[in-house]
């Protein structure tokens, strides 16, 4: 059970927030433009990483805030938290 | 009368405290302080029970928490009884009744012990190999038979009646483990300032040092024991340090989360437990945390080593030196290693008999040589290659190895004893340190597996990390919290350790025997009774992985995990193999360490905790009147309203038909309820349904179909536009909370430039909904006020009212054909709004029905309830809605996925009506729809998703999906049922009123 920081929160125990898969997969603004491999592309494909992953996280026992996180899967160890629509941290 | 072997005095019991307990039904004494272990021990007892598949006579081996065999069920029958109970960790009280396992009908004298000389027979994998065939007998002769003579304890036939309790602990620093090591490191915690914790989970500190009496071992010129004596006093006067009595850990997961379980009540008697806490789940958080959880000592793997007095070197030390009791009176040791001499050492001070047998060569330690100055006879150079006796240890064999330790050589040598005390050298224990994702490395010269990595902030001291001997174990114990703990406060700089140095041990994890592999006995798992010559044979068969041998040879598999021998399988695998120890690996360290028993685990969570219960503003009404609740979600809501006698069936018969005839009431207050307030609010609803939002008109309703984005449908419900830019939106019961996180995350990660604010407020408002061709007349009793002809307030319309001065909501929507109105009223008036309902329709009988009835009403309709009639595969136009799917809008979650190539397909499941040919025959709900029931293998085209016996149309009528059902109307297909086969029809899925003619009667 790791400790998440939101960044509207503060530290919290997992317990509090749900995960949302894989992040910034980005709705297509013209879904009618694409093929069908394109649409079930963006539908189902998601990475599903050994060692640093880029992560969408809610705090849905908290402020019901979505936020991204980027955590080491093979530890767990979490190395940033940002909101969404921010850019990922470089290092 | 049995014997006393209580031959020493010692302070570590209470003497004055003479306490009576039963075992197998036979009284016996101990002492407050005994475990159930010792005290049997002090009489004489050694057979506890019999082994798992050889039902072989087994004792105490050991004295913590590793027990393989002295393994016990507790209390008599009924409620308080426990299986598999270590008695080497059940702590005596008076009255405690404790019984043999896996042994009929009595431990002396068991039926099953047949099966040890069957043994050959019955090798490893031998159930697998067996019972594969004929697959017919499995149910009726195999499985009952394996069941019966399998397992080992009984469970509790009755609930359990003690309370349970989790709690959390945030704490600076956590110190897991109360011996010498873990003790200098509290103690260091915390007097550097940090809120400390110790948790041991034995009954008082001090590990094995406490009771360490030998000469050879100071600490500052004083005795081990005696000077850790004071150190435990000091830490009684810490205040920021807290000590956890009889607490084992059972969890360490990633950041320092741990579990640990605190037992309050399992050593006092069960009059002074009662309606009082038994155990505790500690949730701990700590800052920092220092593993000192010890070693367990190893046992050596030779012929026939499993039988009752044969037990581990240090624990009949424990024994003698802190229960003061005698393991037996010709005592044998038999061991690779020097400290299995200390055990020598401490029996001949008490005047015990007592040989040694080594497979070493020599030793030059200072213990050995204590040994040899106190008379004492050692057999250099060799193995033991059998014992006899069936229910305690009589003799054994001895021979002498060969130069190089892989055979034996000379005569056999007989030796009577009636103990045999052995050792193998030690292994650290690293269960908690790998729980938490820590490393292992490998160190060759004692073939011990150490911590070496950590993940989380850590560090683990004494013996646990590969330290033996006393100087080492304190000279690193306090260099590393030191380091750890940036301590600047330490007052142990200048401690000064003598300890005799040992030599290397030597290692054979399978011992040589005269005899070949396949004609003797060397137990690996006690508990399981696997043998080396299992190992063998999985490896022989192909297993390769350790965890693969486990699994085949059930090695390590028992209530105790493998602590023991789980480290000679692997030696044995890499001895046969040919390749490195190191390089095996270990199989995975799960938790709990050791048993939690699930009442521990739950907690306060049962009974009505179990739960949380959602109850609507009227359920007291319902409750008053008899109704019988269904359970949705976490709601409750009233099912039907049974009269005197009435069947669930006769009673919604009648709901359904006064809603149709004259007037029903239902409690829809359950329908999730999501308050949409912003200026985008319609565009908002445009993306988000289906259908087109923009045009519809302030104070009008419409029925919404919400799609995911891969095109299935997810959930319905009809929304109100209140104002400009308010709207009211529904959705359905069990998806309320769903649907309102899913907004949320459109808008707060695809469209947050929409202005647009979601609020749920399914609790805030109650919900009454009058329906049936005489819903005008009640609400027109009600709302005096109000017009209530079509032009005025239309199907699918809204109005603001005031009943009694109090504001609602009312909703001219129908979820049952009739012509039907919704009230919304604030939650605390929800009860008066259904009692002034219920009087204003006194003269049109108006009918309070529940769910079934609702259900019914809507599938003579054909309307679908989403999660009964859809399962997440259905489109909407599986459902034949295509007409409520915008050609026009350009997007909306879930278009794009409704032209994808599968969704498009003909032969898709679809919603279909489905009559039976014979009109009273009712159809089950997830009945399987076929063809051809000849064909092999029966195709299944879909099933029943809805059925019910319609009292409006006196026919049986059910929903369906079934494969290219559009096309298939009229068609005959079959239900084919356990003891029959039901012919149906496929019809229109609109059973009832198809032209909507009753919404504005």
């Amino acid at each position: 059970m790791f400790i998440i920081n939101c960044p509207f929160c503060g530290e919290r125990d997992q317990s509090e927030f749900s995960a949302g898969g894989e992040a910034h997969i980005v709705r297509p603004k013209q879904p009618t433009e694409l093929t069908d491999d394109e649409w079930a592309d963006f539908l189902f494909m998601r990475k599903n990483i050994k060692g640093i992953q880029f992560e969408r996280w809610n705090h849905s026992h908290g402020c019901r805030k979505w936020f991204n996180v980027i955590r080491d899967t093979s530890n767990d160890k979490i190395h940033a938290v940002y909101k969404m629509g921010e850019k990922p941290p470089s290092n | 009368m049995s014997e006393n072997f209580r031959s020493t005095e010692t302070k570590f019991l209470d003497k004055t405290n003479r306490i009576s307990f039963k075992y197998n039904g036979k009284k016996y004494y101990g002492y407050k302080g005994d475990t159930l272990a010792s005290a049997l021990l002090s009489n004489g007892v050694h057979l506890i029970g019999r082994s798992f598949k050889y039902h072989r006579p087994r004792g105490i081996m050991t004295c913590g928490s590793e027990e393989p065999n002295a393994i016990v069920q507790i209390g008599g029958n009924g409620s308080f009884t426990e299986p598999n109970v270590r008695a080497t960790e059940q702590e005596i009280y008076e009255g405690l009744e404790a019984s043999s396992q896996n042994c009929w009908p009595s431990v002396e004298f068991d039926v099953g012990g047949i099966n040890n000389f069957i043994s050959p027979v019955i090798p490893a994998g031998f159930y697998y190999k067996t019972f594969m065939w004929p697959k017919k007998l499995w149910y009726s002769l195999y499985e009952p038979a394996i069941r019966l003579s399998a397992g080992l304890g009984k469970s509790p036939t009755q609930p359990d009646p003690e309370l349970y309790d989790h709690k959390h602990l945030h704490c600076d620093v956590l110190v897991v483990g109360g011996g010498i090591s873990g003790i200098i490191a509290a103690s260091i915690s915390a007097d550097n300032g940090n809120n400390t914790v110790l948790i041991d989970d034995k009954n008082s500190l001090g590990g094995s040092t406490v009771y360490q009496n030998d000469e050879n071992f100071k600490i500052n010129d004083e005795i081990s024991s005696s000077w850790l004596d004071k150190k435990i006093e000091e830490l009684k006067n810490k205040h920021n340090l807290t000590i956890k009595n009889r607490t084992s850990v059972a969890a360490y997961h990633g950041y320092n989360y741990l579990l640990a379980r605190e037992n309050f009540a399992d050593h006092k008697p069960l009059d002074e437990r009662l309606n009082k806490l038994r155990q505790r789940l500690w949730k701990i958080r700590a800052k920092k945390v220092i593993l000192a959880t010890g070693a367990i000592e190893r046992p050596l793997i030779f012929n026939n080593n499993d039988r009752p007095g044969v037990m581990l070197a240090s624990s009949v030390k424990k024994y003698i030196d802190f229960f003061g009791v005698r393991c037996g009176d010709k005592n044998i040791i038999f061991t690779n290693n020097d400290t299995a001499y200390e055990t020598a050492i401490s029996l001949n001070k008490k005047g015990i008999e007592v040989t040694v047998i080594d497979i070493r060569k020599n030793s030059s330690s200072a213990l050995v040589k204590t040994t040899q100055d106190a008379g004492i006879k050692i057999y250099w150079n060799h193995t033991i290659v059998n014992t006899s006796g069936y229910r305690r240890i009589k003799s054994i064999e001895i021979m002498e190895m060969s130069e190089d330790g892989t055979n034996v050589v000379g005569k056999k040598t007989s030796l009577i004893c009636d103990n045999l005390s052995i050792s193998g050298g030690w292994t650290p224990m690293v269960h908690l340190f790998t729980q938490s994702g820590g490393k292992l490395r490998f160190r060759d010269a004692d073939q011990v597996f150490l911590p070496n990595t950590a993940m989380s902030d850590q560090i683990s001291i004494g013996s646990c990390n590969g330290d033996f001997e006393l100087d080492d174990i304190i000279k690193n114990t306090i260099s590393e919290c030191k380091n750890f703990l940036s301590a600047s406060v330490i007052d142990y700089d200048l401690l000064k350790v003598s300890c005799p140095k040992q030599n290397e041990s030597k290692i054979i994890w399978l011992l040589p025997n005269d005899k070949p592999l396949g004609k003797t006995k060397p137990f690996l798992d006690f508990q399981n009774d696997s043998t080396a010559k299992d190992i063998k044979l999985a490896m022989r068969e192909g297993f390769k992985s350790i965890e693969h041998v486990k699994r085949y040879t059930t090695t390590g598999m028992g209530t105790d995990q493998g602590k023991l021998a789980n480290m000679h399988a692997l030696g044995i695998i890499s001895e046969t193999a040919g390749v490195k120890m190191g390089s095996l690996g270990t199989t995975t360290f799960r938790p709990p360490y050791t048993p939690l028993t699930f009442g521990t685990i739950v907690g306060r969570n049962v009974g009505t905790f179990f739960d949380i219960t959602r109850k609507t503003p009227m359920h007291d009404w319902h409750k008053d009147h008899k109704a019988e609740f269904e359970n949705v979600g976490q709601w409750k809501r009233a099912w039907y309203y049974p009269k005197k006698i009435e069947s669930m069936h006769q009673a919604v018969q009648r709901e359904s038909k006064a809603a149709r005839e004259s007037a029903g009431i239902l409690d829809a207050s359950t329908l999730g309820k999501i308050d949409i307030k912003g200026t985008d609010a319609s565009e908002f609803l445009n993306r988000v349904y289906t259908n087109a939002w923009s045009k519809l008109g302030i104070g009008k309703c419409r029925y919404g179909l919400m799609l995911n984005e891969d095109g299935m449908v997810y959930d319905d419900g009809v929304t109100t536009r209140l104002s400009e830019n308010h709207y009211l939106m529904t959705t359905t019961t069990g998806g309320a909370a769903n649907v309102l996180s899913k907004l949320e995350d459109y808008l707060q990660t695809e469209w947050p430039e929409l202005d647009v604010w979601l609020t749920s407020v399914t609790d805030h408002y109650a919900t009454a909904s009058v329906c049936g061709p005489n819903s005008k007349n009640i609400l027109k009793k009600l709302f005096p006020n109000i017009e209530f002809n079509d032009e005025n307030f239309p199907h699918m319309s809204f109005k603001n009212a005031e009943l009694d001065g109090i504001n609602c909501r009312i909703m001219r929507i129908s979820f049952t054909g009739e012509h039907s109105y919704e009230i919304n009223i604030e939650s605390k008036y929800g009860k008066s709004l259904w009692e002034k309902c219920m009087d204003a329709g006194k003269k049109f009988n108006i009918t309070p029905y529940g769910t079934e009835t609702m259900h019914l009403l809507r599938a003579e309709k054909g309307f679908i309830i989403v999660g009964q009639d859809t399962d997440g595969t259905m489109t909407p136009s599986d459902l034949q809605m295509d007409w409520i799917v915008s050609k026009k809008k350009y997007d909306f979650i879930g278009k794009r996925s409704l032209y994808r190539s599968d969704t498009m397909r003909e032969d898709r499941k679809q919603l279909v009506g489905l009559l039976t040919d014979n009109p009273s025959e009712i159809l089950e709900e997830g009945a399987q729809i076929v063809q051809d029931e000849k064909k092999q293998p029966i195709e299944m085209l879909g099933h029943v998703t809805s059925s019910y016996f319609s009292p409006n149309l006196n026919k049986s009528i059910a929903l369906a999906v079934v494969k290219n059902g559009k096309n298939l109307k009229g068609q005959k297909l079959l239900v084919p049922m356990k003891d029959k086969t039901i012919n149906v029809t496929v019809s229109d899925f609109i059973f009832f009123d198809s032209k909507n003619e009753r919404l504005n009667a």
